[in-house]
């Protein structure tokens, strides 16, 4: 897999409107996807840095109505996927079949939504994917025939969690987390793997690059997007150097 | 005992466990055991054993004779304030550290609101010697000094849940991502709601009120099951066991209530069941108070223990399926209702409980009908609420 690079962007944070210009710039410097976060009032898997961009986005004004116009206009000139990324109650609240038509009708490519595992997924989401990837999440406490199912049912990279945490609650990448990492990739799971929460450094990336994975960082890009837009591409330079 | 939950954790359509692939591990545990474990011979000695000599048990049916004359019918009271902890809370924390010991973990984690869930799981730690946090709203720590000093005394750690609306949904939300940062900690629960398994496993624990509320009234009354049986409701753990014996028996009418805060349609209310609309909060899908874009939205009511945007799963569906009679009482309603029940019974009640006790004044009974209301906790926790909002 060649090293892909994914950020998670809140929309909605700082500003209403960042991601009409923020998106194109990383796609210039060389990010392979993104994640566009719809915040959520009680976003139960994130810690506080995306509590935070969250909690600010909705305050800015993001709804699900103006996250998919943002979409549709991003969609116009950048080429890089997107993969939706939110709340169940969110999705349920706009109705599971409208939501799916909306998200294919304005370019969006994946879905991840972490309160959804596969037991209830099976029964809402999946009779109407209709051409959506839908990424499950897997961890280290997941157990092998688990993330074998995952592997058979998915139709896109499968995201695994690096440590068990909320996001950007989890430390550096470390012996444990490299053990991780290689029994992962013994499993030679027929779909790609793309390794996020906790991954804050270009260290962290390379770790995660040597095990033939892709890169997803969330929380750490925010905290430079808190200081300044400049901050945040300076950061996307250093990892893409 | 009656089961009423199917093998994916629904109660009709609703339920489930709607939680991140990283508590899946231990959810699972749970799932797996939980009916094994409290339906053995062994656990049930030890539960109902602390049920009797350590929290009091049974809890008196008490016939309120002045109560049942200015209502013109008999009206008992299942008195839950009389147990240890001052509530029906601690049925189920007793059987929840029961059930955290047998699996073998060392730390529990709990969310609470009026505290006096905090309380009774600070209680059953200091017990059986197992460290506790317990995660509380900032907002509620200042409403409910007293129950953060008794937690802190029983040697729990006390944690500020400073997210979001500062109440018991971001005390529950803390507590689950607590849980998600370490997984190994006992999630002890302290109402009817969180994921498949916690609804079931609750309403089973708390369902000893109902077990009892039978038996007492066929030795006072000589009649099986009482006519009306009426509880609070905020996520709805004392309803549902006062309730779940009765489920079945449909000539028992089932009447929920719910606090209204300053009017259902205030904009500034806890009544779910009247606002709310099918969504999932805290690993359940229910009914919740929620705007036009699937937010969560701010519960509020006088009382800290009914201030949750959400309700059980069961009792959802036993209001979806007309099963049972949801109604709800405004904060003055639930201070009249006080000042009432203290000045014809001498008993004080929690803020909570008094909200049952405003129903009266909603219900057309019969003369000769057997009413049990749940009285759920004793009024001591709302002293500087009551000092505030009540001329004595």
């Amino acid at each position: 897999m060649k090293k892909q690079l994914s950020i998670y962007l809140s929309m909605g944070y700082p500003k209403l409107d960042t991601a009409l210009h923020l998106v194109p710039k990383l796609e210039k410097e060389g990010v392979d996807f993104l994640e566009l976060g719809l915040p959520f009032s009680d976003p139960l898997a994130d810690g506080e840095t995306i509590q935070n961009t969250s909690s600010i986005a909705l305050k800015n004004g993001m709804n699900i109505d103006l996250y998919f116009e943002q979409v549709r206009e991003l969609r116009k000139s950048v080429k890089m996927p997107f993969v939706f990324m939110g709340y169940y109650n969110s999705v349920l609240s706009y109705g599971v079949e409208r939501f799916l038509n909306k998200c294919r009708e304005s370019g969006i490519n994946g879905l991840i939504i972490p309160d959804l595992p596969i037991e209830e997924f099976n029964t809402t989401i999946e009779p109407n994917l209709n051409g959506l990837k839908f990424h499950f999440l897997i961890t280290p406490k997941t157990e092998i025939d688990r993330i074998r199912y995952y592997d058979k049912l998915s139709n896109g990279f499968i995201y695994a969690i690096s440590s068990n945490a909320t996001t950007g609650e989890s430390s550096a990448i470390d012996e444990g987390k490299k053990a991780y990492f290689q029994h992962l990739q013994k499993l030679n799971l027929v779909n790609d793997v793309c390794v996020g929460f906790g991954i804050s450094s270009k260290q962290d990336v390379d770790d995660v690059y040597q095990h033939g994975f892709g890169a997803i960082i969330g929380s750490k890009f925010l905290k430079c997007l808190a200081i300044g837009e400049d901050e945040a591409i300076n950061f996307i330079k250093e990892i893409r150097a | 005992m009656k089961n009423y939950v199917s093998d994916k954790g629904y109660y009709g359509e609703f339920g489930g466990a709607f939680i991140p692939e990283l508590l899946y591990p231990p959810v699972k545990e749970l799932a797996d055991s939980y009916i094994s474990i409290i339906e053995s011979k062994e656990f049930q000695t030890e539960f109902k054993d602390l049920l009797k000599h350590y929290v009091g048990r049974p809890s008196p049916l008490y016939h309120a004779k002045r109560l049942s004359e200015k209502y013109k019918t008999n009206i008992f009271l299942k008195r839950e304030d009389l147990n240890h902890t001052g509530a029906h809370k601690i049925n189920n924390t007793i059987g929840q550290i029961l059930l955290a010991k047998k699996l073998g973990k060392t730390k529990v984690v709990a969310e609470t609101g009026a505290g006096q869930h905090g309380v009774a799981t600070a209680t059953v730690c200091a017990l059986f010697s197992i460290p506790c946090i317990v995660f509380m709203g900032e907002k509620d720590i200042e409403r409910q000094a007293p129950n953060v000093a008794r937690m802190k005394l029983l040697g729990a750690e006390v944690r500020p849940a400073s997210s979001g609306s500062k109440t018991l949904k971001d005390a529950t939300n803390e507590a689950i991502r607590y849980w998600i940062n370490n997984p190994d900690v006992y999630y002890l629960i302290g109402s009817v709601v969180g994921p498949h398994p916690y609804p079931d496993l609750v309403a089973r624990l708390q369902s000893i009120i109902s077990e009892e509320i039978a038996a007492q009234m066929h030795e006072i009354s000589g009649k099986e099951n009482p006519d009306k049986v009426i509880a609070c409701v905020g996520g709805g753990s004392n309803a549902a066991g006062a309730f779940y014996k009765f489920i079945d028996q449909r000539e028992v009418d089932l009447i929920m209530i719910e606090a209204e805060g300053m009017g259902v349609n205030s904009g500034s209310t806890a009544a779910t069941s009247q606002v709310g609309s099918p969504g999932v909060i805290h690993g359940s899908k229910t009914l919740l108070m929620q705007d036009g874009y699937g937010q969560i939205t701010e519960p509020y009511s006088i009382s800290a223990g009914l201030d949750y945007p959400g309700v059980g799963p069961l009792l959802a569906h036993l209001t979806s399926t007309k099963r049972a009679q949801c109604l709800s009482a405004t904060d003055e309603e639930a201070l009249e209702a006080v000042k009432e029940l203290c000045q014809l019974e001498g008993i004080i009640p929690a803020l909570e409980s008094a909200h049952a006790l405003a129903a009266l004044k909603k219900i057309q009974f019969e003369p000769n009908e057997n009413v049990v209301i749940n009285l759920s906790g004793r009024g001591d926790k709302d002293m500087t609420t009551y000092i505030n909002n009540i001329a004595l």
